[in-house]
């Protein structure tokens, strides 16, 4: 069917609004409803069958509460930190494939443009920490610059290693040359570059770390920094920062399904391209929870540790090792 | 390089036997009990608040006023009164009065007690706006837990309003009735 290109992009824009908002929200549905079954309690109940408008009660409290700007605060900066942290996620998502034709945008740069406006998310923390005028928000800031220039480093080298296999940055392309099986998905191409499971690994601990996930939620580590960066926030401006963490978590968990695991191919040859897309999305988000209510929180030295002497040098390795079996085979 | 290979394939493989383990639990029955909807079943040495026990034959208390448990109670928190009914040949209690601030559930009334007249109750619902609510009467209490336990009918003139705090039946808690219908 062919409808005029203004009204798609309204459709679109609706589309990817709704679908970030809501996912947001019902993203700590499913987080709270994990962290219940993965400790064996039954999560919220209380608010609808199985808890289920908990998002909204959440919601419409957080509405009623008053933004409170705290005294010699900057105070611009301070309200721009949450639609900073905001509109990122979801501008990255207009260029995400959710099945072969169903795409707001399917530009060549895609990729780039993702890690582009992916950057602007570390900066939106900081600035929401340095405004506050807060020690803790202070030292959630630097954390957060710090943690962040540590992983963005082996996160693109990962995805320069992804973009030379594929030689494409446009992930529409890049899906699409995933065609057919379960073999043919960039996770498991060991003949192209035998690390290709490593990876993905890589990929997702440092998407982990750049959505300041658990184990890597020094940004707000609650026992040390009572809320991190978020000390000062009251009301939606809260929410807004909580609501952003999950449209990057979903960012993140979208893009890995694109450039690792297939996008929307299906590797039975049956079923619509979306279900499949966010099947392997939702999974992702569903390992994402696991991670969290498994592992405890690392030491900062610990995490840098971990980017600098561990996940940099084997991402640097397969980014050669992937050159070389491409100039050799 | 040899010695951080292990680390890494050690601390790796412990990552991945930690997310097994969740896993596992997850698909796993909860444990909890969602205690205002489910209450767990009271063992019977349970120690709640002392009851007067009743005879079975008669209906009435046991308790026949001798004021043994009153002297017995370390933080003098029983008060109780007896009359003499015309023909009966005990006295019988008209109002046993405790006072549940401060008694420490120490049980020292339970075994002064000769005759098995007061137990502990298995009552723990016990939340109050006042001091007050706690200074009850138990021997009201089993006035009116007998006229709950009647059948219909039978106490048909009484007013049910005049409901005491510590109100429901404390022996009985089911275990895991279905959860409320809202």
């Amino acid at each position: 069917m062919e409808i005029g290109e203004p009204l798609r992009l309204v459709l679109f824009l609706v589309g990817i609004l709704s679908f970030v908002g809501l996912n947001a929200a019902y993203l700590v549905w499913v987080e709270r409803k994990g962290a219940g079954r993965f400790q064996r309690r039954p999560g919220p109940t209380e608010v609808g069958y199985a808890g289920l408008l908990q998002p909204i009660a959440d919601a419409i409290k957080l509405l009623s509460k008053q933004l409170i700007v705290p005294a010699g605060v900057d105070r611009t900066l301070f309200r721009a930190a949450p639609l900073l942290m905001m509109a990122p996620a979801m501008m990255s998502l207009v260029v995400i494939p959710w099945s072969e034709s169903l795409a707001a945008r399917n530009i060549n740069v895609g990729l780039l443009m993702i890690f582009a406006f992916g950057s602007i998310n570390v900066m939106a923390i900081m600035l929401g920490g340095w405004s506050s005028r807060n020690k803790y928000a202070i030292i959630s800031a630097a954390r957060v610059v710090s943690q962040n220039v540590a992983y963005e480093i082996p996160m693109l080298l990962v995805v320069i290693t992804m973009i030379m296999i594929t030689g494409t940055m446009n992930l529409n392309e890049i899906v699409r040359q995933q065609a057919g099986s379960l073999f043919h998905w960039n996770v498991f191409r060991v003949w192209v570059n035998p690390l290709m499971p490593v990876t993905f690994l890589i990929f997702f601990i440092c998407m982990l770390a750049e959505t300041n996930r658990a184990p890597f939620d020094m940004a707000e580590a609650e026992s040390e920094l009572v809320a991190g960066a978020y000390t000062e926030y009251s009301g939606m401006g809260f929410g807004v920062f909580f609501m952003a963490e999950y449209a990057n978590i979903l960012l993140g968990c979208a893009l890995g399904t694109v450039l690792f695991l297939g996008g929307w191919q299906s590797p039975i040859g049956v079923w619509p391209g979306v279900f499949w897309f966010l099947l392997k999305m939702y999974l992702l988000v569903f390992t994402v929870v696991w991670i969290r209510w498994t592992f405890p929180r690392t030491q900062f030295y610990g995490l840098l540790n971990l980017s600098w002497k561990i996940l940099i040098p084997v991402s640097l390795f397969t980014l050669i090792l992937s050159s070389a079996m491409m100039k050799l085979f | 390089m040899k010695h951080a290979l292990k680390e890494i394939y050690v601390g790796f493989k412990s990552l991945v036997v930690g997310m097994r383990i969740t896993l596992e639990q997850f698909f796993k029955p909860t444990v909890t009990v969602h205690y205002p909807h489910e209450t767990l079943k009271i063992p019977p040495r349970f120690r709640g608040h002392i009851e007067l026990v009743r005879d079975p034959a008669t209906g009435k208390p046991i308790c026949y006023a001798c004021k043994l448990c009153e002297k017995a109670c370390p933080s003098d928190c029983i008060t109780v009164e007896g009359a003499k009914v015309d023909g009966a040949k005990k006295r019988s209690v008209t109002q046993y009065r405790l006072d549940f601030t401060k008694c420490s559930l120490c049980g020292s009334c339970v075994e002064a007690c000769r005759d098995g007249a007061i137990r502990f109750s298995r009552e723990y619902n016990l939340a109050g706006l006042s001091k007050e609510d706690f200074v009850m009467d138990l021997f009201k209490r089993l006035e009116q837990e007998a006229r709950e336990t009647e059948p219909p009918g039978g106490g048909a003139g009484q007013a049910p309003a005049a409901a005491a705090p510590p109100a429901g039946p404390a022996a009985e808690q089911v275990e895991k009735p279905a959860p409320e219908v809202k």
